[in-house]
This record gives C-alpha cells, sequence and structure tokens, in this order.
C-alpha cells in the first residue's frame, strides 16, 4: 500500500500539469492563499454556525435561519479548498500523500463532512427538528461541539503538513 | 529594539525548540481566518451580497466581538512568533508590506466607525446602506485579502 501511494506520487511528480506548478514560483504561494482565505470563509461560518448551537451567538434567530444563510458558503467553499487543496497535491506529491498530517486532516474531513451532512439532514425534514426535545438539543450540541473540535483538527493539521514532511516547505 | 527582541529568553525558547513555532503558527492561522472570515461576513453584508435577511447593525453588534477576540489571540500568537526572528521579520518586505495594509485596514476600520458607521442603526429598507459604507467595505475586503497573501508569502522568503 504505502509503495503504491509512493509510486503513484512519484508519478504525479512527473506529470506535465505537476512540472508547470513546480517550476512557475508564484502558482503555490497563490493557490496556498486562495486555500487560506477559502479556509477563513469555512472556519467562520462554522463558529458563526455553532456557536449558535452551543450558545452565545445569534440567539435571536431560529436556528433554521442561521444554518440557511451559513451551510450553502461552507459547502461552495469547500469546493474551492477541494479544487485548490488538489492543486498543491499536484504540485508537491511528496509532501502530501504520504504525510502523516495529511492523513489525519482528510480523516477528520470525511467524518465532519459526514457529520454535517446528518445535522443538515434534520433541519431539512422539519425547520424546528434539533429544537423539538431536550435530548435533540443535547444531541445538536454534542454535533456542534465535535464539529468545531473536528474543524480545528482539520486546520492544525494542514498547518503542520508542513513541518512532517521530507521536502522543503 | 528588534535585536534586544531576538535576545530575550522567549525568543530563543522559540528558535531553539522544533514544535513551539508550528504549534503557536496553527493557533495564529486559526484566529486569522477567524479575524478575517468574520470581518469577510461584515463587509460582505454592507456590500448588500451575503446575510440580508438580517440587519446590518444587528450582524454589527453580533460579530464584531467575536472578530475582537479572535484578532487580540492573532496579535499575541504572531507577536510571539515574531520575536523569534525579531530582527530578520522587521526587514522582510513581505512582512512590512503585511503590516501597511494592517495599518490601512486600521484606519479604514476607525473611519468608518466614526463616521458613517455610527448612523447604521437607522439603515434599512427605506435607508440604504450608504455608498461610503459599501465603500469601506470594499477597501476592507481588497486589505485583508492583501494581508493574508503577504503573510502567507512570507513563508516562501528565507528570514533569518
Amino acid at each position: 500500500m504505502a509503495q503504491s501511494v509512493h509510486a503513484f506520487a512519484v508519478w504525479l511528480s512527473n506529470t506535465p500539469l505537476s512540472l508547470l506548478i513546480q517550476n512557475v514560483s508564484w502558482i503555490i504561494p497563490t493557490v496556498q492563499t486562495i486555500h487560506i482565505l477559502s479556509i477563513a470563509i469555512v472556519m467562520s461560518s462554522v463558529f458563526m454556525l455553532h456557536l449558535r448551537i452551543i450558545g452565545p451567538m445569534g440567539r435571536g434567530q431560529p436556528l433554521a435561519a442561521v444554518a440557511r444563510r451559513f451551510l450553502p458558503w461552507i459547502w461552495c467553499t469547500l469546493v474551492v479548498l477541494l479544487l485548490s487543496g488538489t492543486t498543491l497535491i499536484i504540485g508537491e506529491p511528496g509532501r502530501s500523500l504520504q504525510n502523516p498530517a495529511f492523513l489525519a486532516k482528510m480523516s477528520m474531513l470525511i467524518a465532519v463532512v459526514l457529520l454535517t451532512l446528518f445535522f443538515q439532514r434534520g433541519l431539512r425534514r422539519d425547520a424546528l427538528f434539533w429544537d423539538s426535545s431536550a435530548g435533540r438539543r443535547a444531541s445538536a450540541r454534542l454535533i456542534a461541539v465535535v464539529s468545531l473540535l473536528l474543524w480545528v483538527g482539520i486546520l492544525f493539521a494542514g498547518r503542520w503538513i508542513a513541518y512532517m514532511t521530507d521536502t522543503s516547505a | 529594539m528588534f535585536a534586544w527582541l531576538h535576545a530575550t529568553a522567549l525568543a530563543e525558547t522559540i528558535r531553539e525548540s522544533s514544535y513551539l513555532f508550528p504549534w503557536i503558527e496553527s493557533i495564529h492561522v486559526l484566529a486569522l481566518t477567524l479575524v478575517v472570515g468574520s470581518i469577510s461576513i461584515v463587509d460582505l453584508r454592507l456590500l448588500g451580497i451575503a446575510s440580508r435577511d438580517r440587519s446590518a447593525a444587528q450582524l454589527m453588534a453580533e460579530v464584531l466581538p467575536f472578530t475582537w477576540t479572535a484578532f487580540i489571540v492573532a496579535l499575541l500568537s504572531g507577536g510571539t512568533l515574531f520575536t523569534s526572528h525579531a530582527v530578520g521579520y522587521a526587514q522582510n518586505f513581505q512582512f512590512r508590506m503585511k503590516m501597511l495594509l494592517l495599518a490601512l485596514a486600521g484606519i479604514n476600520m476607525l473611519v468608518f466607525h466614526l463616521f458613517t458607521g455610527r448612523h447604521a442603526a437607522r439603515w434599512s429598507q427605506d435607508h440604504p446602506i450608504p455608498w461610503q459604507a459599501r465603500l469601506a467595505a470594499g477597501i476592507s475586503l481588497t486589505l485583508w485579502i492583501g494581508i493574508v497573501a503577504f503573510g502567507r508569502w512570507i513563508g516562501f522568503t528565507n528570514v533569518q
């Protein structure tokens, strides 16, 4: 498994697209800047939504309204993050694909996407779904706390990719 | 002064540890994404692009304390990272540009809150958001994109 990932990384780093990204010096910093700006949008939207569920933010408005405002931003910006992140991987496959921080980041990302879809499915069924009983309110709060931790973990792991790699950051 | 900062025990501890810099940097990135993202929420509302179901005044009252909290964390973590190579950063072009744009963003914010923003409670469907507020929001978004870009660029320069 590890060997085939390594072989794939070597193959990818020799493709014309990867060589182009490697040889044009401004591409990686520019794509990383787009990636961080997108993370800013996702993280802030995530905090606004989850702090509304946990308590301190936006008390004056229904949860469904806050979710309707921020969830589309999270999903749309996640697409930008996948595209910019894929560009960075193609440019430096050796830096990421076999990197434990990268693997941790992707695992947490899959977990938080599933959790967000589950949360959203409840709201789709009924706008008051997560307010309709004490049990559901507690579940929503638990989902919010776990999601926040996962997103912070994703961001930290993302920064650590630069420090857990053989090639230069 | 930068040489003195560089020589402090804190700076030396960070330089000599292999994990302190990445940890503080991770906190800095988390804080700065929350600063930039929450400012964008307000700017996009002022521009009429997002959160139109909520008044600009309500949104600002709710989001800006959050922004300031994150900004303090970004400032403290960023300041700590700065001490580790104070002399190098102070001479670094990308770092200087970042500080310049940060100062301009501060002035822009101050002007907005002292003049146009004071009347935010009055803005409604009958009193649309004035062009001065939209201009301040556009300037703010542009400056913050520049701050993030120069900040990321520092990582590609050789700071001694």
